[in-house]
């Protein structure tokens, strides 16, 4: 088993690094913040381009295979650069719609024509999906944008149709709830999918805290060098030194658990450890985030501060997809369990 | 490089069964008194004859040449197993590191056989009433006489050192020199002409450490490591040691978040959400601290400075850990018993092997690259 990235998917990573910092990432999130998604979508096609979908889809189905090592290294680049639209919801997406794909259903429109129609869509990237988990996750994120939505309620898939949003602390995502619609499938097999899906979902989300995280140090460890106060860079004041040494300490333990997770996919393990993962990555990026406030001081309360951006998001991720008393609490009972 | 945990089960079944077949029923005494330091000395030579007391050393000097790997499966087994404390740890874990990187062909034959095997147990003797954190602030002086050294002074909280048999740490041989210059690092036994050592009872009273005083100690040159006057960077290169995954294996904290979970099981109350999240968090970290020892051994860069990281995380997850279990056993948390014992240890993690704060300094300095300040 490899416990550190091989170079190709270091490669990866990079790539995606320089894609997302070429493409001016902060303008896009502001762009869409503001409802003006062109720039955003455009992003996510060169991102699909890059293979950062394909790698969500089985071969059969136009993709590149499930590959959930080169997907938590995608999301961590994803969270270090704050792109915005429903990424973790499509790959999602995905695995619900492959696994229904597999089942035979009892729906009152049979199988297949869903899983075949979208599938290649999403790996090459030519469509966004957004969807709900009810009760963990219970708001469409973007699905103004999407071009399909999906419900998946327990036994029964709907297709659904947004309302109007909500707006949430980080202004570039909107979420909404939904009008179900038809019923592409149903039965047992539905909650089945439904569960890895949102396994699935809960793993990558966990890799863009992480990825959230290490940015704001990065960001807040180059702004204590160079900001002066007293006649000194501010870094050289212990009290900081140790904030930023508290940020380090709980990302460096946090991505170990989301490359393990990863590892484990398919396994039975798997929600266990993805449950794990979840909870250490949102309690380090989300202490990252607070450390980053308060070393920047009031410009890191800014609106217009890049940075900010990545603080929000890391206070959205901390409850979305299962919070971590949530994560802690399915875990604690799968560990029980005799 | 890729880790074939496959490859390994036969180790670690073998490894399982024969302490499944040796591991005492009933835990040892305190490795912290006298009587219980005898009882996990003789338990060293038990391991010993098994080869399995310093697995990952070479065989010539009484190990098996095991991976990294199939070292952390060790540890994995031996702290499932409930096997007792290893009494030779701070030899082992500090000074064979050492001898390997800065010991000659004389001392690794001399030392590690009868470290090995328990025969002799080492002391570290860093700490001085005026260097604790600032250690390179230290006074005890090493002084030239013919073939060899004179040591004079004073050394505390020396683990073990009032039942141990030999000593090691850094002497002043330059005192005109600059602080961390003009050191050099010196064996010695512990009951030699000249020492004094006097037990210090630790928090819960047991003899856990002892000071200890030096009057004209001889110490000949063959017990000097490395270069006199380099102590400094001698000493130095072994704390990478203490503070990584050498002295606190995953295993250790694995098989206590494993017992933690038992303990929920039998005694917790679902109804305490709160304490069950803490349950959680243990198992989390432990898991966390598993593989991220995964990760270092995959890696073949030096870790170097990240070693503070490490050692932040466990002393912090070990405390953490065995608070969760004796607010679990509620009243029944501060009588004696191995979760107590787990937890006045775990206790100090965060002031040994360099406090956390220095680590936080460190990891700040050296890893985030911000900007050094005096200490
Ligand atoms: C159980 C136990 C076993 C030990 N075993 C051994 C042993 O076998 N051999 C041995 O040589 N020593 C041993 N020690 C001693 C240990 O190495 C020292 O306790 C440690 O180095 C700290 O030194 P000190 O106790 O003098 O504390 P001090 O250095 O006086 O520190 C006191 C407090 O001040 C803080 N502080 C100091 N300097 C700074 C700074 N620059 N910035 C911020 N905060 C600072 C420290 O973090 C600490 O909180 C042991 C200690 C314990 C508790």
């Amino acid at each position: 088993m490899r416990f550190i990235l091989d170079a190709e998917q270091k490669l990866f990573g990079e790539t995606l690094d320089k894609l997302l910092t070429e493409a001016g990432t902060p303008g896009v999130v502001r762009d869409w913040a503001a409802g003006t998604h062109e720039p955003g979508l455009a992003l996510w096609r060169s991102l699909a381009g890059a293979g950062v979908l394909a790698i969500a889809v089985p071969e059969h189905a136009g993709g590149a295979g499930l590959l959930p090592v080169e997907l938590v290294t995608a999301f961590h680049e994803l969270g270090r650069h704050g792109a915005p639209g429903p990424y973790v919801e499509t790959v999602a997406a995905a695995v619900l719609l492959d696994r229904l794909g597999d089942q035979p259903l009892t729906g009152v429109r049979g199988d297949g024509p869903l899983a075949a129609a979208w599938l290649p869509r999403i790996a090459e990237g030519t469509a966004v999906v957004s969807l709900t988990l009810p009760p963990a996750v219970p708001y469409a994120l973007d699905a103004d944008t999407a071009h399909l939505v999906l419900t998946a309620d327990r036994q029964v898939l709907h297709t659904a149709t947004p309302r109007e949003p909500y707006r949430s602390l980080d202004p570039a995502r909107r979420l909404f709830t939904v009008v179900p619609g038809d019923v592409p499938a149903s039965g047992p097999a539905v909650a089945v999918a439904a569960a890895e899906a949102y396994d699935m979902g809960v793993l990558v989300c966990a890799a863009q805290l992480v990825g959230i995280g290490r940015r704001l140090l990065e960001v807040t460890v180059e702004y204590a060098r160079t900001r002066r106060q007293f006649g000194r860079p501010i870094g050289e004041f212990q009290a900081v030194k140790h904030h930023l040494a508290n940020a380090l300490v709980g990302l460096e333990y946090a991505r170990p658990l989301v490359h393990g997770a990863a590892l484990a996919c398919g396994s039975p393990d798997f929600p266990r450890e993805v449950s794990a993962a979840k909870v250490a990555a949102s309690e380090a990026a989300y202490t990252a985030a607070k450390i980053a406030l308060q070393v920047h001081g009031a410009i890191g309360y800014t609106d217009e501060y890049d940075p900010t951006l990545l603080i929000r998001k890391a206070r959205t991720l901390h409850t979305a997809w299962g919070s971590p008393t949530t994560h802690r609490a399915r875990l604690i009972t799968t560990l029980t369990r005799i | 490089m890729d880790l074939d945990l496959s490859a390994v089960e036969p180790f670690r079944a073998e490894v399982r069964a024969w302490l499944r077949a040796h591991v005492p029923a009933t835990p040892l005494p305190s490795l912290e008194t006298e009587e219980g330091f005898a009882a996990h000395r003789a338990w060293e030579r038990e391991l010993h004859a098994a080869r399995l007391a310093v697995v990952s050393w070479p065989r010539e000097y009484g190990g098996r040449d095991a991976t990294p790997l199939e070292w952390l499966v060790f540890e994995e087994e031996y702290y499932a197993a409930g096997a007792p404390g290893r009494v030779g740890q701070n030899g082992i874990n500090l000074l064979a590191p050492t001898l390997f990187q800065h010991g000659t062909p004389e001392q690794l034959a001399r030392i590690l056989p009868p470290m090995a095997s328990g025969e002799v147990i080492w002391a570290q003797a860093w700490s001085e009433p005026g260097a604790g954190s600032d250690l390179a602030s230290l006074r005890a002086t090493a002084t030239r006489a013919d073939d060899g050294w004179l040591l004079n002074g004073q050394k505390t909280w020396s683990s073990r050192a009032a039942f141990a048999d030999r000593g090691f740490g850094p002497f002043r041989s330059d005192p005109q020199a600059e602080r961390h210059r003009g050191l050099t690092y010196l064996m010695f036994p512990l009951d030699a002409d000249g020492i004094t050592r006097r037990p210090i009872g630790r928090i819960d009273g047991k003899p856990a450490f002892a000071e200890l005083f030096f009057d004209d100690v001889f110490v000949p040159d063959r017990d000097v490591i490395g270069r006199p006057g380099e102590g400094w960077r001698v000493a130095m290169s072994t704390t990478g040691n203490e503070r990584g995954l050498t002295l606190r294996s995953p295993g250790r904290f694995l098989a206590a978040a494993d017992r933690l979970l038992e303990l929920w099981r039998a005694h917790g109350d679902p109804a305490d959400t709160a304490l069950r999240d803490r349950v959680a968090d243990a198992w989390i970290k432990a898991r966390a601290y598993r593989l991220k020892g995964f990760e270092t051994i995959s890696r073949t860069e030096d870790v170097g400075a990240e070693s503070s990281i490490n050692k932040i995380f466990w002393s912090e997850l070990d405390l953490a850990l065995h608070e969760t279990a004796l607010d679990l056993l509620g009243p029944d948390g501060e009588l004696a018993g191995e979760w107590l014992e787990g937890y006045v240890f775990s206790l100090a993690g965060p002031i040994y092997a360099g406090t956390n704060e220095i680590q936080r300094d460190l990891i700040a300095e050296r890893v985030l690259g911000l900007p050094r300040t005096g200490r």
